[in-house]
């Protein structure tokens, strides 16, 4: 009866174990195994299922694109899968450059810069070089990560106001012509106010939204350069130009246009609102042409940079908007590049497009837009994107910004106290950082 | 060797399958968190920096937020263990009663808390919502359009309504515990009470009371583990906002782990956590036996 009992405890353990360490590579078919493709991005699912039929038709190589959203669940997967080196032979990698290095410096991700650089820049030339640098590293950069390419934009987004053309015409105004200055912006947003519209909507509970429309006006107004010595240290964020930026919040409050719970709103909600032609405008990214068609087929619409402050050029947010990585340590890492070049070339980039109205990251299949595509993709070269900066800000700091234009947003504090504020959140990082430099400089 | 030493293992075999997922799902991963909470680590790089206590030193001295959002969520709680609860054993009281078609009421005030938090989430954001949203549509029709407002999003509303959404979600457990501990208290104290002339208020602190106030410690401490770790509805509903004013602790080790990147920092920040509510459930606990 003993050796019954420990023999069949032994065969449950043993099976638990065996049937652990498995993982997916136990599933054999009779061709080559699958390249597995880890993504969160839901719209382009079934897209992206097909592409990997046709790729299993005409090379006979399957491809299994495995979905986890949203992206909160994603990352978590992500990070568990590298924690146990099991991640996909390609895979997407969400967030901050610095997020992006650790993944890198942990051996989690494959350089393509040899890929990008054969036959004379052959795949390189393929994308809008901008798309490209958002995945790659300089020489010298601060996160000492050796330069090159990482990473495969698959599309690339900016992200602009959306203005509703019938609802300008009811409040008096040229459809085509919506207003270009702050100024007029906030008189636009208070006649929207009196008309019981709501002017402006925007997903503003999802922190990265407001910190992309900040950072827009913070470098509109004083340049990257500053705004990059800001992330460095060496100016504050009690500076006046950053006060100034604070302060646009505080005049889109009191212009009395944002939708009511904006600081609350997630951009799904705040999409509906624009789709169902109950906002004037919205600040939001290249998938939104896809949302409203599909929410709305009669919204008549327009995309316009964010209106000026001053007489600087508007510079939006934008860049790849999506990118696939090659696992650096499985052993499928040719025909898994094998597949990226295919899956970016033009007839796939086309295919893309026509599915999901992603600007394509491939430039020939992007040359032939829709106009409305068109109103973003022409802004791509000249984007700006958190990525490209050589050092990027604390995530603390991010926070403490955000949550304290959010908190100017509900009246609760001025500019001025936010910025005071984030400064010292930003000492505080700092000397945190400063302690762990010096505390790693002793071992 | 004799044959009772011989037997002696056998219980411990029997154990063995359970101790071992034990230890695989319980102490490991414990001792793995304990062990990153002294690291400064972002849960990728292959070099996590030791700091010793330095998070910990962190959390307790330095992070404001972190206690922000306890005293937070030590407002829903003490609003959960007041009107949840006293709703809770108002419909018990109620629905022990012989009622036609009681059973259909404690169908329904058992439905709430078997549904998804993000789907409860969902459908109070629409009641909510401060443009288009049914409260304020209601407030409008009745005269008091004054009182609209974006609940979720103004800071002297939100954290009110979140609680409202984690009680109406939660309070079916504490019925269905008060219920079975009201039908655990024997008819005849109450014939007796009525015998000598007892009103139904006087049974209710005399004798109902009393005899469930072991339930009520249980319910009190089921309560407040529940609702310090209140998560998913704050994800929904508000993602800790306006401004931090939602903001529970749950949400801030969320967010240092996915947010700052500071996997070693919310460790620290959970095991904290930990030891505040074992700390309360053993006081809890020690009343609970003081009451039995």
């Amino acid at each position: 009866m003993r050796r019954i009992l420990a023999t069949s405890l032994f065969a449950v353990i043993a099976g638990v174990w065996v049937a652990g360490c498995g993982g997916a590579k136990t599933a054999q078919s009779n061709g080559p195994a699958p390249i597995r493709v880890w993504h969160w991005m839901t719209d382009r699912e079934d897209a992206f299922n097909e592409l990997a039929k046709r790729y299993k038709e005409e090379t006979g190589q399957e491809v299994s694109f495995e979905l986890y959203a949203p992206t909160d669940i994603y990352e978590q997967k992500v990070r568990a899968a590298a924690q146990t080196d099991g991640l996909p032979e390609i895979y997407g990698i969400l967030g901050e450059m610095r997020g992006l290095a650790s993944f890198i410096q942990a051996g989690h991700v494959r350089s393509l810069e040899d890929v990008m650089s054969a036959d004379g820049d052959a795949w390189r030339n393929v994308f809008f070089p901008k798309a490209l640098a958002v995945n790659a590293f300089q020489p010298n950069n601060t996160y000492g990560v050796e330069p090159g390419v990482y990473g495969v934009p698959i599309d690339v987004m900016s992200i602009q106001l959306y203005y509703n053309k019938k609802l300008l015409a009811k409040l008096g105004l040229d459809p085509n012509q919506p207003p270009q200055t702050w100024e007029d912006f906030m008189q636009v947003g208070k006649l929207a106010k009196e008309q019981g519209l709501i002017g402006f909507v925007s997903g503003w509970a999802e922190l990265w939204l407001i910190d992309c429309y900040a950072t827009t006006y913070a470098i509109h107004t004083m340049g990257m350069e500053k705004v990059q010595q800001t992330y460095e240290g060496q100016v504050a964020y009690t500076d006046p130009d950053w006060q100034r930026v604070f302060g646009l919040f505080s005049e889109m409050r009191d212009s009395g246009m944002l939708a009511e719970g904006i600081v609350t709103m997630v951009n799904k909600r705040a999409e509906q609102l624009f789709a169902n032609e109950q906002a004037v405008f919205a600040f939001n990214g290249t998938w939104g042409i896809n949302v409203y068609d599909t929410m709305n087929p009669n919204l008549d619409y327009g995309i316009m940079l964010p209106p000026r402050v001053g007489n600087n050029e508007v510079v939006t947010w934008g860049g790849a908007g999506s990118s696939f990585f090659v696992n650096a340590k499985s052993d499928r890492q040719d025909a898994s590049i094998a597949f990226l070049k295919w899956l970016t070339d033009v007839p796939q980039q086309k295919y893309l497009l026509e599915q999901t109205k992603n600007i394509p990251a491939n430039r020939v299949a992007a040359a032939d837009l829709p106009e409305k595509l068109q109103a973003f993709a022409k802004v791509i070269d000249a984007a700006i994107h958190p990525r490209l900066f050589a050092l990027q800000e604390d995530s603390k700091v991010i926070e403490t910004f955000d949550k304290g234009v959010q908190s100017i947003l509900i009246g609760e504090s001025t500019a001025d106290q936010v910025s005071q504020k984030v400064a010292q959140a930003k000492e505080r990082e700092a000397s945190r950082q400063a302690k762990l430099a010096e505390a790693n400089g002793q071992r | 060797m004799a044959s009772g030493e011989k037997t002696s293992y056998k219980p411990y075999l029997f154990l063995a399958p359970a101790l071992l997922l034990f230890a695989v799902f319980g102490i490991v991963p414990f001792y793995l968190l304990l062990k990153t909470s002294l690291l400064n680590w972002d849960g990728i790089s292959l070099h996590p920096q030791f700091i010793g206590l330095g998070n910990y030193w962190e959390v307790i001295a330095q992070d404001s937020g972190f206690w922000k959002s306890f005293v937070q969520a030590g407002y829903v709680t003490l609003l959960a263990l007041t009107v949840q609860n006293a709703l809770a054993l108002l419909l018990a009281i109620a629905v022990n009663r012989e009622l036609p078609g009681k059973m259909i009421y404690r169908t329904i005030f058992f439905l709430p808390p078997i549904l998804s938090e993000i789907v409860v989430g969902l459908i109070w954001v629409w009641i909510y919502d401060g443009n288009f949203g049914i409260l304020n549509a209601i407030l409008s029709s009745i005269g008091l359009g004054d009182l609209a407002r974006a609940w979720l999003a103004d800071p002297r509303t939100a954290l009110t309504a979140v609680s409202v959404v984690h009680m109406w979600k939660g309070f079916g457990w504490g019925f269905v515990i008060f219920l079975a501990g009201l039908q655990t208290i024997p008819e005849e104290l109450y014939e007796a009470a009525r015998v000598d002339g007892a009103d139904a208020w006087f049974r209710f602190w005399h004798i109902t009371l009393p005899l469930l106030a072991p339930v009520l410690i249980l319910v009190s401490i089921l309560t407040i583990l529940g609702t310090m770790q209140i998560f998913a509805i704050i994800i929904v509903t508000t993602q800790g906002g306006p401004a931090g004013h939602t903001e529970v602790p749950v949400w801030q080790i969320f967010s240092s782990m996915l947010g700052s990147r500071r996997f070693g920092y919310a460790c620290a920040q959970g095991i904290v956590f930990g030891m505040i509510l074992l700390t309360v459930s053993l006081i809890q606990m020690r009343l609970q036996k003081k009451a039995a």
